[in-house]
């Protein structure tokens, strides 16, 4: 038995250490934000009672309901728009698929190496010509067709039955309607999966906001949480707030989503 | 009308591409044209409408330029340093927690990822605190005795940079594992019952099933790790603003601060930009290169 005992107690340690190593910043976070500026320089470690006043000196300082909601919209926007637009060429390309289609999205698969440092001055310089800086739209568009996403659809789209398709076929459904009847209600996990990634991916990105959404009235959250650190007097209990409030939607997403997000990577990739 | 010839078969195959389309489209135009036109204006010098064909100066001037050689040092150190470190603690997690005994192993598998689900900026701000000079980090070094008083963690270039890899690596690695772990799932438990019954020991069964199993996930998160990695720039921005002076300054936050902060220089930009593009290139390359051992 001690032999069978002993590594469980290791295994269990490493997890532990790791765990923690993982959730302290975030506790760290939590309890900063109850705590008034001073506090949270020393380190303190319990929680305080400057919560409502930290929120209270962020919302009159700073324009964190506009920000917030600008960040909810580009960040739903393009996670719809982009599960919408991968799950049918993933499925495209693996339920009709023959030697071009391959060919092409090995060519597609190229996109995962164009690093976006290269790509976003001319694209920078192609939404000042077609007036799309400063809209939803605009930030919206480079992030809505992945080559990672449409890749998670094509593996799990192999797992769907090719029978109910053609079964499909002969009772007269259209092409279109047996994708949207038959393989949407059947992909949730993977829809669920594409979702955390999407919006998560959406809500942190940073670079590209920073540069397309110059407008004040449409900056994101981060960023406004990235313009409070530039002062040379930084609050820090209202600035730990903030931060809290910026990373609750994705810990949002992620929870409600957790489930199917496993489920939904299994088999993304080919094993 | 020609379309009574079209058969069935090439009726579907059409609706295969009708499907394609937008996700094709603006893969073209959101990746191929600007990468087309970058490469265009890295020979070029100038300003908005004034570009001008310069040849390769701007290649030349990148090797004379300091500030870019030193953060090209910075972004290759990150990648040396934090992916292997992401890659195989993320397997090792990855098979601790695929052990069917163990017990709360979905708390441990949401702890590890949470950092996952924080934004850049987030973490950023949040090791900033840490790792003030009177923050919480240093409190601890010194009540243990460790350290007389606070030391600047993100005043010096060589513990600026150790924080800017720790923090990559705790904000990526529960990410990774998670890749790891669907894979490990997708094993077939019986594998390892038949090397037990051959006498393999855990470690044998280790190296000889798990790691060939999950060459093709390691492959592809390689490939990822290395392309953001390269790509490095909220934290430079929001943890350190790139300094003590240029030490923790990653490619990309320079490529920005050369084509949007400073005096705006695009050619210039585009031709480093080109210089990653082809590091990574070449980088997945190898790796899709040493990966393909099967045929």
């Amino acid at each position: 038995m001690n032999k069978k005992i002993l590594p469980r107690i290791a295994k269990n340690a490493i997890l532990i250490v790791i765990s923690l190593f993982c959730v302290f910043p975030l506790f760290w976070m939590i309890i900063a934000a109850t705590n008034k500026s001073s506090d949270v320089i020393g380190g303190r470690l319990v929680p305080g009672t400057y919560l409502m006043e930290n929120f209270k000196s962020l919302t009159t300082t700073y324009e964190v309901l506009p920000a917030l909601i600008n960040s909810v919209k580009y960040s739903v926007a393009t996670s719809l728009a982009s599960i919408v637009v991968c799950s049918i060429a993933g499925y495209g390309f693996e339920i009709y698929h023959d030697k071009h289609k391959d060919k092409l999205f090995r060519v597609l698969m190229l996109t995962m190496m164009v690093p976006f440092t290269a790509t976003m001055i001319p694209l920078y310089r192609m939404y000042a010509r077609f007036n799309l800086l400063n809209t939803t739209i605009g930030f919206i568009l480079p992030s809505v067709s992945m080559i990672a996403m449409i890749m998670l659809f094509r593996q799990n789209s192999r797992a769907f039955p090719m029978e109910i398709i053609e079964s499909a076929r002969i009772d007269g459904d259209s092409e279109l309607g047996i994708f949207f009847r038959m393989y949407v209600p059947s992909m949730k996990p993977t829809y669920a999966a594409a979702m955390t990634i999407t919006f998560m991916n959406a809500w942190n990105n940073f670079m590209w906001a920073r540069l397309i959404m110059s407008d004040a009235s449409t900056q994101t959250f981060p960023m406004l949480v990235s313009n409070m650190t530039a002062g040379h007097f930084v609050d820090y209990g209202q600035l730990m707030l903030s931060v809290l409030i910026s990373t609750l939607p994705t810990i949002v997403v992620f929870f409600a989503l957790q489930k199917s997000f496993v489920a939904g990577m299994t088999g993304a990739v080919k094993g | 009308m020609k379309n009574r010839t079209i058969g069935i078969r090439q009726r579907q195959s059409m609706t295969g591409w009708a499907f394609l389309t937008p996700a094709v489209i603006l893969l073209v135009v959101m990746n191929f044209v600007p990468i087309f036109q970058a490469l265009l204006m890295s020979f070029q010098s100038g300003r908005g409408a004034q570009m001008k064909w310069s040849g390769i100066g701007n290649y030349l001037r990148m090797f004379k330029d300091s500030v870019f050689l030193q953060s090209m040092k910075n972004t290759g150190l990150y990648m040396v340093v934090t992916v292997p470190l992401m890659i195989i603690i993320g397997i090792l997690l990855a098979v601790l927690l695929n052990d069917p005994q163990l017990k709360l192993k979905g708390v441990y598998r949401t702890c590890i990822f949470l950092p996952a689900a924080v934004s850049l900026v987030a973490s950023a701000v949040i090791f900033r605190s840490l790792f003030a000079t009177d923050g919480f980090v240093n409190m601890v070094l010194v009540r243990l005795g460790i350290l007389k008083r606070g030391y600047n963690f993100l005043g010096h270039p060589a513990s600026a940079k150790i924080v800017l890899m720790i923090m990559r690596v705790w904000r990526w690695v529960g990410y990774q594992m998670l890749f790891f772990l669907s894979a490990l799932q997708n094993i077939d438990p019986g594998v390892y019952e038949a090397a037990k019954i051959d006498g393999a020991t855990s470690v044998q069964s280790f190296f000889r099933i798990t790691l060939p199993l999950l060459k093709p996930m390691i492959l592809y998160t390689l490939i990822m790790c290395i392309n953001s990695a390269i790509q490095v720039y909220d934290e430079s921005v929001n943890l350190t603003g790139g300094g003590p002076g240029n030490s923790t300054l990653a490619m990309a936050h320079h490529i920005y601060n050369t084509s949007f902060v400073n005096v705006p220089n695009f050619g210039y930009s585009c031709a480093m930009s080109m210089l990653i593009l082809v590091v990574v290139g070449v980088l997945t390359f190898i790796q899709m290169k040493a990966g393909d051992t099967r045929e």
